[in-house]
């Protein structure tokens, strides 16, 4: 884990280089369409130090001056399937904002959505050797968590602290200062995998860009789309995207859980392409034009021309009511919402205060998800856009792009997470050899 | 049947707008502050630098160039408002006018770029009455030239030459003859202009004896004699000059000294002023006292 611990620590010494100079890309690599930002450092906030009444996520310390789509290609379930493809959508996608932005970027800032990430709940317990808790000791209670055996072929995406306890007071946002004998700590960890993780590094890589952190995706359109009383009391955040479903579940201003469904907007289209054998295309649009999961008696009036460009009349002159294309996408929805269920079922979603579930994503924009979404998850469910940022241009500020929001105050304002803190002296293995002349001075 | 909407079918997918990898680097570069920076600056300067340097090395070219900076500046230098056509002196009498005139040989009228004031102000001030002179460009082209003279305030004679000297002892021209200044004390001896303040004293202190007074001669280089006509001579000490004159000077005036027949009124010891009478004297006094 030393290993991991020196990467993250160079991603975070990259992104204070990066704020140094100022500038910042966001690049949002996901199944459908890859965004980047480009970030200025350089608002109001950015100047002046934390004296604690600055905005909720640090989101006026920065502008959006660049931004860029571009459909994604080459990437299936949010992993790199086709490195070139994907590498190409990256450089369209970097180049038309650096062009917007008129600066060249040189640090990034990237999400995953895929890599079957996985959520561990971590504690450990440490004694506080002189009744008052300190630096090191947070990150000696977090070096003692007992970290479970999560496969060889994954690595730790987020490390996070969520709760410190100091002998029976729980609940602590920071016990630095207090005075106490046992200090314990929560941790959530989340881990996915290290192909699809090397795959998104080594694509960054040969665009020149230095990677400057990594998020998941879940987390990010979690802290960009859910309101600050949302995150304090609990609430799961659900982003639709094209190729994964990111779940992300945050109590306390915490992310506790994340999972993705391998299922989402992608898989919509293509039961439309298949169900009205239409090029993939033509079903996107008819998706994004006519697309519905509550059928209606009106539904079964209005005719949708799927067309076709075979030269056959009858063929090129099919329609379809708008209730059988409901009637093809909702069970892939349902299925989709089903399976989120399951996974907030695991996760123990129902014993948090509030159960407030919040939609985005790109495929929430489907008319009548939320009426669907509150049968299967819930009663609380709502919409959720992104938190509005300075400089956004009016294209990018949909669901679709909460995840590439979220990555903005992930830039701004990262969370706390294990790595920040000061390994502890014991387990550098400059010690070790220290330790060893110590046995044979007490021993000799 | 061909279908009759044929322009509403769906065009092909749009040509992959990805940029090629050394297009992407390209944009990159040229997106770089410091690329940008040298082409908006750097490269135009290097044109330029480049156009000036291959213009200039050929020879006729640098020929042309100085000709025509030289005509230039003529044109400027020879305008009326630059011109001088006169000098005047001023501070000074006729006969040092004239010296100062000579010593600068001018034709005007001529550019006042190309006076060198400083080396003409060091060509007067070498003359010998001039004791420091200002050069400066006067009104309506004329050269100002204000002389402050020496002011000679001793004759100084050395052999057959009679030289006016100032108050510093600094040779300031020649007298004819004696009787052209005789409002000036007449020194002579050697190292006597180096003392003219103790002579001219001397010489003030000398009032009552004006009208016999000849001259002061320097002795030896350290002390003054007093010669006064009928060959009459007073020897002053080294040492406190003025008290020894002013006791010669009591002594005529309550006993009429100088007017007897005394030839030398040897004041060099302070303690004994000693007489030496001529030969008649002595002798007339020799023979009343034998009597």
């Amino acid at each position: 884990m030393g290993d991991l611990y020196d990467s993250q620590r160079a991603m975070r010494n990259m992104r204070k280089a990066a704020m140094q100079r100022g500038v910042i890309a966001i690049l949002d690599i996901g199944t459908s369409k890859i965004a980047c930002l480009v970030l200025r450092f350089d608002g109001p906030e950015s100047f002046r130090a934390a004296d604690g009444v600055g905005s909720l996520a640090g989101q006026s310390s920065f502008r959006v001056i660049g931004a860029a789509t571009t459909r994604s290609r080459g990437v299936k379930f949010g992993e790199v399937d086709a490195m070139q493809e994907t590498e190409r959508a990256i450089r369209t996608a970097v180049q038309a904002a650096q062009k917007m932005a008129n600066v060249r970027v040189d640090h990034v800032i990237a999400c995953i959505s895929g890599g079957r990430p996985k959520s561990y709940g971590l504690d450990g317990a440490v004694d506080i050797e002189n009744g008052l808790v300190t630096d090191g000791d947070i990150g000696r209670v977090m070096a003692a968590c007992e970290v479970p055996d999560y496969g060889a072929e994954r690595d730790v995406l987020h490390a996070q602290p969520v709760n410190f306890a100091l002998d029976h007071r729980s609940g602590m946002a920071d016990p630095r200062g207090q005075i106490g004998n046992q200090l314990t700590t929560d941790m959530h960890m989340l881990t996915v995998d290290s192909i699809a993780l090397q795959n998104i590094f080594f694509c960054i890589k040969r665009c020149d860009l230095e990677l400057a952190g990594i998020a998941s995706s879940a987390y990010a359109s979690g802290i960009s789309s859910l309101v600050e009383d949302e995150q304090e009391l609990g609430a799961a955040c659900i982003d639709f995207g094209g190729g994964s479903t990111g779940i992300s579940v945050f109590m306390k201003k915490h992310m506790i859980y994340a999972d993705a469904v391998r299922m989402g907007g992608d898989h919509v289209t293509s039961d439309i392409s298949m169900g009205l054998s239409v090029p993939m295309a033509t079903a996107e649009r008819i998706k994004t034009f006519y697309g519905g999961v509550v059928a209606t008696g009106m539904d079964d009036r209005e005719m949708i021309e799927i067309g076709g460009d075979t030269g056959d009349y009858e063929h090129d002159r099919r329609t379809v009511s708008r209730a059988e294309l409901i009637g093809i996408m909702r069970p892939r929805v349902e299925e989709i919402l089903e399976e989120v269920r399951v996974r907030l079922d695991a996760a123990g979603f129902e014993h948090l205060p509030s159960q407030q579930i919040v939609l985005t994503g790109g495929a929430s924009q489907i008319p009548g998800l939320d009426g669907l979404a509150s049968k299967i998850l819930g009663q609380q469910v709502r919409l959720g856009r992104p938190l509005r940022v300075q400089g956004l241009p009016q294209a990018a500020i949909g669901p679709a792009f909460s995840g590439a929001v979220g990555l903005t105050l992930f830039a701004a304002h990262p969370q706390d997470e294990w790595w920040d803190f000061e390994i502890p002296a014991d387990a550098h293995p400059a010690r070790s050899l220290k330790r060893a002349v110590r046995w044979f001075k007490d021993n000799w | 049947m061909r279908p009759l909407t044929a322009t509403r079918r769906h065009r092909a997918l749009p040509r992959d707008p990805a940029p090629s990898k050394w297009k992407y680097k390209y944009q990159r570069m040229m997106l770089t502050p410091g690329v940008r920076g040298m082409l908006r600056v750097g490269v135009p300067l290097a044109l330029v630098g480049i156009i000036a340097v291959s213009w200039y090395s050929h020879e006729e070219n640098r020929v042309a160039t100085v000709a025509k900076w030289e005509e230039l500046k003529d044109k400027v230098q020879q305008r009326p408002e630059f011109m001088i056509s006169e000098m005047a002196v001023t501070g000074t009498d006729e006969s040092l006018s004239a010296q100062v005139l000579s010593a600068l040989p001018m034709t005007f009228p001529v550019s006042s770029f190309e006076l060198d004031l400083e080396a003409m102000r060091k060509a007067v001030e070498v003359l010998d009455g001039v004791r420091s002179a200002r050069v400066r460009l006067g009104d309506a082209g004329t050269l100002q030239i204000d002389v402050n003279p020496r002011v000679p305030v001793a004759l100084w004679r050395d052999g057959e030459t009679l030289r006016l000297i100032d108050e510093e002892g600094v040779f300031a021209g020649f007298a004819a003859a004696r009787a052209e200044r005789l409002d000036l004390p007449l020194i002579a001896g050697d190292g006597a202009q180096e003392h003219i303040a103790e002579a001219l004293s001397l010489y003030r202190d000398a009032k009552p004896l004006h009208d016999r007074l000849r001259g002061l001669v320097r002795m030896g280089e350290r002390r003054w004699d007093v010669v006064l006509d009928r060959d009459q001579r007073i020897m002053l000490p080294a040492d406190g000059p003025v008290a020894a004159l002013d006791r010669v000077i009591v002594l005529q005036q309550a006993n009429d000294l100088l007017d007897r027949d005394v030839a030398v009124v040897d004041m060099r010891n302070a303690d004994r002023p000693t007489l030496r009478m001529n030969k008649e004297a002595a002798d007339a006094l020799r023979r009343v006292s034998s009597d």
